[in-house]
């Protein structure tokens, strides 16, 4: 910027700032702000004002010495937000400069109310202050107003340790392996995939294992269109195979294939990691992927 | 089937996506408070308490019963919670009905809620564990394959499903506690929504909400006022897996529909139920369940909601209340279904009573379809 001769930046400051003299109403105030208390004061027509005033409005007469806490708590009549906040305000976020009828009291206070935007507040709207560290006998004593505490927040985090055993263990070493292990049931004759211990239709024992091929039937599917940190990118299709040999489906990914090409009957195969990235998961199997033989008619 | 029972208060808060302004314990005191001035009591009638709740991690409060019984007057009384997954609601208010027809209690009050608000009820039943793929988001999309399944067999046309989102919204703008108010809705506006689980569109699935329901059910010598009297109780599970479930219409949903049809003499179902509240998250479990439940042939369920017979004008009315379509506080939706079926017969159902409703159906089910409560309720002593 060009400097300019005769434009010059000029201060106007008392050092050590003006002192302003209470007075007994006001200082009384202050000094119960000190101590974490808001007061008014009361008129002899019996209004209570706050901040307190010297001298009755309406009347002219003094006030009477008689000083009322109020609030801490109290309602907004009226607000205005303050999208960009200067310098010299009591809060560097946007916030609402409010009107604020503490319970008690019969006139409003102003203060700062912080807010997350502007659509937190109204006129009615609960508010309750927040003080400072340090107060000093100050009305910035009190911070600013905020909302009523309405909610909290509770993280709950559990974390286990997770030990496979039994039938999945045998199941993922099989996956591991590259095969689907299966188990029979003797009494009802239903093979069982993922491998189980126990058959949930007569309760036995399974004690025939048996190796199933990694081909089979879709059933059933959704394409799944709603995302989830925790699954593949949307569009998925999740679907019900019933692996050759098998009499219950199993749940996975379908690839290799436009969602909605996926038919009920289509035939799959699964299509696996290679054998270097293999681990114990489900994981090893990347998805199914159509084989080209013709669909299964479904009954 | 024990003493007789009947329902002789009902209460239940608004439906809505976010219930600030209250606690879980305002919550369900709220319910409980408007039963117990529907029934003419205080707490001090009340002789046991059963609250009902679907899983802890919707709201992340472990064992909330515990907490609850100063809201519900439980204190020197026996309390105790039930857990059936979505069909809770239901089984809630059988194990109090039990209570009552076991000679054991003169007065029970039953509660469920569900705070939905409070977390994301699609993350809390989508806890992918190690080892497993993670292919199952929610419960739109367990349901969805089966769904698919039903339109498959059943040769269904693609705007059965539609149907059904329309007519339990229409129902649910006479409803004042519903939760969705969609006014205009049709097709159109179905159709026009995405498809989240296809084959279940946005506007086919029911909605998030935070609520309770409660009722007091009472022994005959306890009985006051207009009462719902119980006709018939019935509960049944299965295994989610096991070779050759029928997961489109599970085994033990035809068997507790029989159990309970039985107890209340009905042979006919579509005719002799003047009213049925039956558990329908998604548009598609109505024709589902027509069949489940015997009233409709098997094939042929979608038929008869395309004729319109499940309307509020139909000849067998389906969720007149609007249904879990359009008020789902998961815990409460079974309890909802059941305490609307005693409101028909008790012919306090406002707006969305069915004319002469002499006896109702109440139904519930849960987890992968695999948990089922009915119960059926009648204007007369049975």
């Amino acid at each position: 910027m060009p400097s300019d001769p005769l434009v010059a930046q000029h201060v106007l400051e008392f050092p050590g700032g003006y002192t302003r003299t209470t007075g007994p109403v006001i200082g009384r105030f202050l000094s119960e702000l000190r101590a974490r208390r808001i007061v008014g004061v009361r008129t002899a027509e019996g209004r209570v004002h706050v901040p307190p005033l010297e001298y009755d409005p309406a009347t002219g007469e003094p006030v009477t010495g008689e000083y009322v806490e109020v609030g801490p708590a109290g309602t907004i009549t009226t607000w205005a937000w303050v999208a960009e906040p200067l310098d010299a305000h009591p809060l560097d976020q946007p916030f609402a400069w409010a009107l604020i009828r503490l319970d008690g009291a019969d006139s409003d206070l102003l203060h700062a109310v912080a807010a997350e935007n502007p659509k937190a507040l109204a006129a009615g709207a609960r508010v309750w202050p927040v003080w400072r560290d340090r107060p000093t006998g100050h009305i910035t004593d009190i911070s600013h107003f905020a909302p009523e505490v309405t909610k909290i927040v509770s993280e709950v985090r559990a974390e286990y340790r997770l030990q496979v055993g039994g039938a999945l263990r045998v199941f993922l070493e099989g996956v591991e392996r590259g095969v689907f292990l299966g188990s029979r049931c003797e009494q009802c004759e239903k093979v069982y995939v993922p491998l189980r211990l126990a058959c949930p239709e007569c309760g036995n024992t399974l004690p025939e294992t048996l190796e199933l091929p990694d081909t089979g039937t879709i059933t059933t599917f959704a394409i799944n269109n709603l995302p989830d940190p925790r699954a593949p990118e949307v569009p998925f299709v999740s679907a019900y195979i019933l692996l050759d040999g098998a009499d219950i489906p199993m749940i996975a990914l379908i690839g290799d294939v436009p969602a909605h090409e996926v038919r009920q009957g289509m035939r799959v195969k699964a299509v696996w990691v290679p054998e270097s990235e293999r681990t114990a998961t489900m994981a090893n199997i990347r998805w199914f992927a159509p084989t080209g033989e013709p669909d299964v008619e479904l009954t | 089937m024990g003493n007789r029972c009947a329902v002789i208060g009902v209460g239940q808060t608004h439906y809505t996506t976010k219930r600030r302004d209250v606690s879980i314990a305002g919550l369900v005191r709220e319910a409980a408070l408007r039963a117990l001035e529907d029934a003419g009591l205080t707490f001090k009638d009340i002789d046991a308490v059963v609250i009902g709740k679907a899983p802890d991690l919707f709201e992340g409060v472990m064992m909330p019963e515990a907490y609850l019984a100063d809201a519900l007057g439980a204190a020197g009384k026996p309390m105790m919670r039930v857990h059936t997954a979505g069909s809770v609601g239901g089984s809630t208010a059988l194990v109090g009905a039990s209570l009552i027809q076991g000679g054991v209690h003169e007065r029970v009050l039953v509660v469920a809620f569900e705070k939905q608000s409070e977390s994301n009820a699609t993350w809390a039943l989508s806890t992918h564990l190690p080892f497993s793929a993670s292919l199952v988001v929610g419960a739109g999309g367990y349901f969805a394959p089966h769904i698919r399944e039903y339109m498959r067999r059943s040769g269904a046309p693609g705007h059965i499903g539609t149907l059904v989102a329309v007519k339990d919204r229409l129902n649910a703008l006479k409803n004042p506690y519903a939760h969705l108010k969609i006014p205009g809705i049709d097709q159109k506006m179905v159709e026009s929504t995405p498809m989240l689980w296809e084959p279940i569109r946005y506007l086919e699935t029911c909605p998030s909400s935070d609520g309770a329901c409660a009722m007091v059910l009472a022994s005959e010598s306890a009985a006051t006022g207009t009462p719902a009297w119980v006709h018939g109780t019935a509960m049944r599970s299965e295994p989610i897996f096991r070779a050759g479930r029928d997961t489109v219409s599970p085994q033990a949903g035809k068997d507790c529909a029989a159990d309970v049809y039985r107890q209340a003499g009905i042979a006919d179902p579509r005719r002799q139920i003047d009213v049925a509240e039956v558990y329908v998250p998604f548009s598609w479990y109505e024709p589902m369940w027509l069949e489940n439940l015997g009233f409709a042939a098997e094939g042929e369920g979608w038929k008869l909601t395309e004729s319109g017979a499940t309307a509020l004008d139909g000849d067998t009315p389906w969720n007149a209340s609007g249904g879990v379509l359009s008020s789902n506080p998961i815990g409460a939706s079974g309890l909802i279904r059941f305490a609307e079926a005693a409101l028909q017969v008790r012919g306090m159902a406002g707006e969305h009573q069915v004319d002469g409703a002499r006896t109702a159906l109440g139904h519930a089910y849960g987890g992968g379809a695999q948990f089922f409560a009915m119960w059926i309720v009648g204007r007369e002593k049975p």
